[in-house]
């Protein structure tokens, strides 16, 4: 591998990382408190809202069944008015943050659900708010359940990424396409491949490591 | 807020109020909204009133409603008509946020413990302290003080995970006490225990009563649970209470079936096999009565028997028995064998000395 390519991977890496880093930092930022929503205001639960649940259950829905192809060209002029600009890498950290929020919210809402009905029973025994309980009790709770719900979505978001290199978004999946693909260095798609797989295998053991040293429900030697 | 708050706060009127029923439920009933069409009703016109500083104990059977009225008296079920008063305050017409500051003087106490996973014994103590915005000094200190209470001192950084069942309950146990609530609510908290552990832990409730003078409303399955703990007892089935009354009255003198139900497993009310089998409800000419004896009180000593047998010369068989001891109180139960000519002189004498009877039925 000639240095122009090592520098070339490299910084697809870094605009990669950064896509994903800041998306899933911002999706996390919107999609804890929606999922902490969905999960609480059913019928009869602690902020019953059940009309409100109905209309934001819908909403995420539709996004999430949006090709997220389709969805990075439908809003375009969202993205226009968000980064100036709908080419480039900080242009794809718009629609990848859209695809990621309701991801992550539902992701969030189901770690949330697994936590024993009694425990918010007990909470609400002893004077808890529901904002306490959500704080005190469901999210720490749930806490091993949400850090790998977050790996998953953040492994997801590094192949969203690839995709987002068709409107220009940089990274390695650009990088493959362009280089690999379009100027037949299958060496460079290889490459490209490898840092990927490197980098989802890193993310994922990281993300088991720390959602094993949360759970105390399991024993610990 | 309502008024009968200012009566009782009245120490003259107070005066006037018979019992101190730190728990009070008047005509209360629960209907919940059926899935398909027809309502379900849990509770229909509840009277109960739970001395100060008492144990009283509801026993029935699963789906009687015992979970609702346990649930009523510290506002997680709302009744639908009727009155829940719990230490001078309406519980089911207080508002969300009064009602959250009326549960910390209510404990409560889970069959499955309901502890966090994601904290350690000592930081579940603490959560209702924290959750009621003590300072950190005060909670450590109040956390420390529980920890020894229940015997766990030297387990306070252990995860629930790393507990044994009796151990989680007894975590349960001083996060309900945290706040120094007057009342404590015990959901079936020993029925995923073994005998020895439930053992250990109704000990711990009884200590917590006579100390610290904290009234326990209890409900449970378990006869062996009320025998062992309770002064007072409530029977519940099909959302009524059927029977109700001092422990010893009600284990020496059921009234309803339900209640016998009960107590057909406690020591000598059960008959061996073989004559179980044999029982029949009509006499025939070679049979013989089977009467049981209730023995209540000092006559639990008394050798009836050998009076029966001199005074009358009336031969009995003995077919079960036990001699016992509750609430405090010597008791015991004997089922013999009459001969059916003698059976009527037998239940006289009985009577005539004080003792229970009752015939259930006729062996060939």
């Amino acid at each position: 591998m000639s240095p122009e390519m090592i520098r070339l991977l490299a910084g697809a890496t870094g605009e990669t990382l950064l896509m994903v880093a800041i998306s899933a930092g911002i999706g996390t930022l919107f999609g804890l408190p929606l999922g902490v929503f969905l999960a609480t205001s059913g019928k009869g639960e602690l902020f019953a809202a059940p009309w409100a649940n109905r209309v934001l259950g819908v909403i995420v829905n539709a996004t999430r069944s949006t090709p997220f192809i389709i969805l990075v060209v439908a809003i375009i002029p969202f993205t226009r008015l968000i980064a100036g600009t709908s080419i480039g890498t900080n242009a794809a950290i718009v629609p990848l943050t859209v695809a990621a929020t309701p991801f992550i919210a539902r992701l969030i809402e189901g770690a949330i659900r697994e936590v024993d009905q009694g425990l918010i029973e007990a909470a609400r025994a002893f004077g808890a708010s529901p904002l306490q309980i959500v704080l005190k009790v469901l999210i720490p709770e749930a806490l091993p359940s949400i850090v790998l719900g977050l790996t998953l979505a953040v492994v997801s978001l590094i192949g969203f990424s690839a995709m987002v290199g068709a409107v220009g978004g940089g990274g390695l999946g650009d990088l493959g396409i362009r280089y690999g693909y379009q100027r037949f260095m299958p060496e460079m798609m290889l490459a490209v491949v490898v840092v990927l797989i490197v980098l989802v295998q890193a993310l994922q053991s990281l993300g088991d490591v720390f959602a094993r040293r949360l759970n105390k429900r399991i024993r610990h030697a | 807020m309502n008024a009968p708050l200012g009566y009782l706060n009245d120490s003259s009127l107070q005066r006037l109020i018979p019992a101190e029923a730190i728990v009070r439920l008047e005509s209360v009933s629960k209907v919940y909204p059926g899935r398909h069409g027809a309502p379900v009703s849990a509770l229909d016109g509840i009277d109960l009133a739970v001395p100060q500083g008492s144990v009283l104990g509801v026993i029935g059977r699963s789906g009687a409603g015992k979970s609702t009225l346990i649930r009523l008296v510290n506002g997680l079920e709302k009744p639908t008509s009727g009155r829940v008063v719990v230490d001078g305050a309406d519980i089911s017409a207080l508002p969300e946020k009064a009602l959250r500051h009326a549960r910390r003087s209510i404990g409560m106490i889970f069959q499955h413990f309901n502890l966090l996973s994601s904290r350690t014994a000592a930081e579940n103590i603490a959560l209702p302290l924290e959750v009621a915005g003590y300072d950190k000094a005060v909670i450590t200190a109040r956390v420390d003080e529980l920890l020894s209470l229940v015997g766990l001192s030297d387990k306070r950084n252990r995860y629930p995970s790393e507990l044994s069942g009796g151990q989680k309950q007894r975590v349960g146990i001083a996060r309900a006490l945290a706040t120094k609530p007057k009342v404590l609510l015990s959901d079936e908290a020993t029925s995923a225990l073994d005998p020895e552990t439930t053992r250990s832990i109704l000990d711990l409730l009884s200590r917590i009563n006579a100390e610290l003078g904290l009234t326990i409303l209890l409900i449970t399955h378990e006869m062996a649970v009320i025998r062992s703990i309770a002064k007072e007892v409530a029977v519940i089935d099909g959302g009524r209470i059927v029977e109700k009354g001092d422990v010893f009255d009600v284990f020496t003198r059921p009234q309803h079936t339900v209640t016998r139900s009960f107590l057909a497993d406690e020591p000598g009310r059960a008959l061996p096999p073989y004559v179980a089998e044999r029982l029949r409800p009509e006499a025939t000419p070679n049979s013989q009565a089977v009467v049981r004896i209730g023995f209540r009180g000092p006559h639990a000593t008394d050798p009836v028997l050998a009076r029966l047998a001199r005074d009358l010369n009336i031969e009995t068989n003995i077919l079960a028995g036990s001699v016992d001891e509750i609430a405090g109180r010597p008791c015991g139960t004997l089922v013999i064998g009459v001969p059916e000519v003698s059976l009527d002189k037998t239940l006289a004498f009985l009577t005539h000395y004080g003792l229970d009877t009752e015939v259930l039925g006729h062996v060939a």
